[in-house]
């Protein structure tokens, strides 16, 4: 086990140098830091102040091999672009936005609560919800009802996300004003009310795909043969479903969504812009609509920190549940 | 442009029918048509539809109507001389089939002939839900038709070869699926700037990744298959081997995963559109530049009903088709199902 854990988190790592690689080829040779600089400053600004604003955002290096510094000098090589990228990532110095010269870490900090407060209940109930469904639609499977969920579940999956959030806010924020269209606080009870709309949306437009998958697992458990068992022993079919293949169900299931839980952290897009949550999500919109590059290249490494942490968590919790498996 | 649309339009018509003399040809493929066509037959005919209108989007060419000069010199595809006369614009909002224009109540130049209205520019908006057809299929079909090939390349070679190759494949397929595919493909357009084929480029690079494993994975599951051992026994050299029993034992779950991709990839361009960085005449922007004309009194819905409504459609025609389509092809799900 712990030989497979550091081989795991070795390869995690080397996966993180390959995703910097990729960011840098992105955001340094692909895009030119002269055009960057340019679209900061305007296009009109005096060369004293387009040079100043490179130096002070540490655009101003050579990209791989530093000229200036003699054949035999170290900083040859450290003094550039692609080793100022590696360093400043690896140790989570992430400098200040392009736009506004704000500290991102400082941003990072101050979204991450507004984030949470909106993905956490919004992964909670969806999961609860979707397992419940699941399990329902499994328990009555190959009749009409089951035909009629399915049926609403491909329904709802075509419908775009765009779509869900712009009729939520207009039935339920403006016809029927059970809930303010958008906005946000920080005090519990008024934040509840900001939050409950997002919240609703975010389940309603996620619930079809999961419902389906769901029903896949819990119909596979059903047809296997501790199933029959247990019905030949004399169970009732509620204590089969509940007692026996929920149980069961429970491991694939849990595997899947763990993979999502990192993600909670970097926030819903859409969802927050749109609703006016100033989370992570809000900051990233704000990026690109403000052609913010550092902020973007900031998020964008998070999230694959994030999706690299969640894979190693789901093998281990993969071994952790399943006893069959086994790491080695 | 217009005859690079027209050459696109004839190599796609002769892949198609190439398409479907392999499937009337393979007794496999036949009776998966037939049995798709007896189990959704409307799900089919609006798909059909959908491309024939994108076909029709695709052939232009030069003259023939139009009043003014300006007219008469741009190349027009079938679906705009369709909507004729040239110009089947009013000057701002006009209500489904009303006579008067909807702020001010002037009289409409085409009074009761747009069936869903006009937007704020005065375009049909019947008009524009059909242009957006082409754009979505480009979108979804263009950029799947691009990347399948490449994946199958990589895939089948790093699934089939093993050792450094496979190391190598995936290495760089663990590297780009880890980037939160939304986020990875913003940046790309972010950099590489905003336009039709860099859409479709940066698009094609995220959605590459979900067809390579597939590919990868089936084949190293063939790889070990005792017909391939007999293949080999034989002294058949690998190039005809993954011709002949790799590639044709892939190709169903290829399709199935082209599918429910298609759907993933038109959804995901109306965030696109959403955060400024989508197709032109997408249904995406056209939802998106309607999403405030809701909260006007009184209520503009028209708009936003026509793209919602069209993308709905196909989206939904596209999933059904995949969802019996995988019943069809897999063993596991056909039992049950019968």
């Amino acid at each position: 086990m712990a030989a497979y854990l550091i081989r795991r988190l070795l390869y995690g790592l080397l996966t993180v140098l390959g995703v910097l690689l990729l960011l840098f080829v992105l955001f340094f040779a692909v895009t030119d830091p002269d055009d960057i600089a340019r679209k900061a400053v305007g296009e009109r600004a005096r060369p004293e102040v387009y040079a100043q604003w490179k130096k002070n955002h540490g655009y101003d290096r050579p990209l791989i091999l530093n000229r200036a510094w003699a054949a035999g000098d170290p900083r040859r090589y450290t003094d550039t672009l692609l080793y100022e990228h590696y360093r400043r990532m690896l140790t989570f110095d992430f400098g200040n936005s392009d736009n506004d010269d704000s500290a991102i870490a400082r941003r990072l900090k101050e979204g991450m609560g507004p984030s949470l407060s909106l993905t956490v209940p919004l992964f909670a109930f969806g999961l609860v919800f979707g397992v419940l469904l699941a399990l329902f639609v499994a328990f009555f499977r190959e009749t009409y009802i089951d035909r009629a969920v399915l049926v609403l579940c491909m329904l709802t999956m075509s419908i775009a996300s765009l779509l869900y959030i712009i009729s939520g806010q207009y039935l339920i924020g403006m016809l029927l004003k059970w809930f303010p269209i958008s906005g946000f606080a920080f005090e519990p009870w008024l934040a509840g009310r900001f939050l409950a709309l997002p919240v609703l949306v975010g389940v309603v437009s996620g619930i079809g795909a999961d419902v389906r998958l769901y029903r896949t697992i819990f119909v596979e458990e059903i047809n296997r043969d501790y199933v029959r068992t247990a019905r030949a022993k004399g169970c009732g079919e509620a204590r089969v479903m509940l007692a026996h293949v929920l149980r069961n169900a429970l491991i694939p299931i849990l595997t899947n969504i763990v993979i999502t839980i990192p993600f909670l952290f970097t926030g819903a897009l859409l969802l927050e812009s749109f609703f006016g949550i100033p989370g992570l999500g809000s900051l990233t919109v704000e990026a690109i609509q403000g052609n913010d590059f550092s902020t973007l290249r900031t998020m964008v490494y998070l999230g694959a920190l994030l999706f690299i942490a969640g894979q190693i968590l789901t093998d281990v919790s993969y071994a952790l549940v399943d006893p069959r498996v086994r790491l080695t | 442009m217009s005859s690079l649309s027209n050459a696109l339009v004839i190599v796609l018509l002769l892949a198609g029918g190439w398409l479907l003399r392999g499937i009337a040809r393979d007794r496999f493929w036949r009776e998966n048509a037939v049995q798709l066509w007896r189990r959704r037959p409307i799900a089919v005919v609006a798909l059909g539809l959908f491309v024939l209108i994108g076909l029709a989007d695709s052939i232009a060419w030069i003259g023939g109507g139009g009043d003014d000069e300006v007219a008469a010199l741009r190349s027009r595809t079938l679906i705009d001389r369709a909507f004729q006369p040239e110009g089947f614009t009013e000057a701002s909002y006009s209500a489904p089939l009303a006579a008067v224009s909807f702020y001010g109540g002037q009289p409409l130049k085409h009074p009761g002939k747009h069936l869903l209205g006009t937007d704020i520019l005065g375009r049909d908006v019947v008009y524009r839900a059909f242009k957006g057809v082409r754009v979505a299929l480009l979108i979804g079909g263009f950029t799947s038709l691009i990347v399948i090939p490449i994946a199958l390349l990589f895939g089948v070679s790093a699934g089939y070869f093993g050792k450094r190759i496979d190391d190598a494949v995936f290495f760089v397929m663990t590297v780009l699926a880890s980037v939160p595919s939304l986020l990875l493909l913003i940046a790309l357009i972010m950099v590489m700037g905003r336009g039709t084929v860099q859409v479709c480029v940066a698009l094609g690079i995220t959605g590459w990744v979900h067809f390579c494993r597939i590919a990868r994975g089936e084949t190293l599951k063939l790889r070990e298959a005792e017909f391939v051992d007999a293949a080999r026994a034989l002294g058949v050299t690998d190039l005809s081997i993954i011709k002949r029993h790799v590639l044709p034992n892939i190709a169903h779950l290829i399709i199935i995963s082209f599918a429910l991709s298609f759907t993933g990839l038109v959804l995901a361009e109306t965030i696109l559109s959403y955060l400024g960085i989508g197709l032109d005449g997408s249904w995406g922007q056209m939802i998106d530049q309607a999403r405030n004309e809701l909260s006007r009194t009184p209520i503009i819905w028209w708009n936003l009903t026509g793209a919602s409504v069209a993308l709905f459609a196909l989206v939904l025609a596209v999933n059904v088709i995949a969802d019996a389509l995988r019943d069809i092809i897999d063993p596991r799900t056909r039992r049950e199902g019968q």
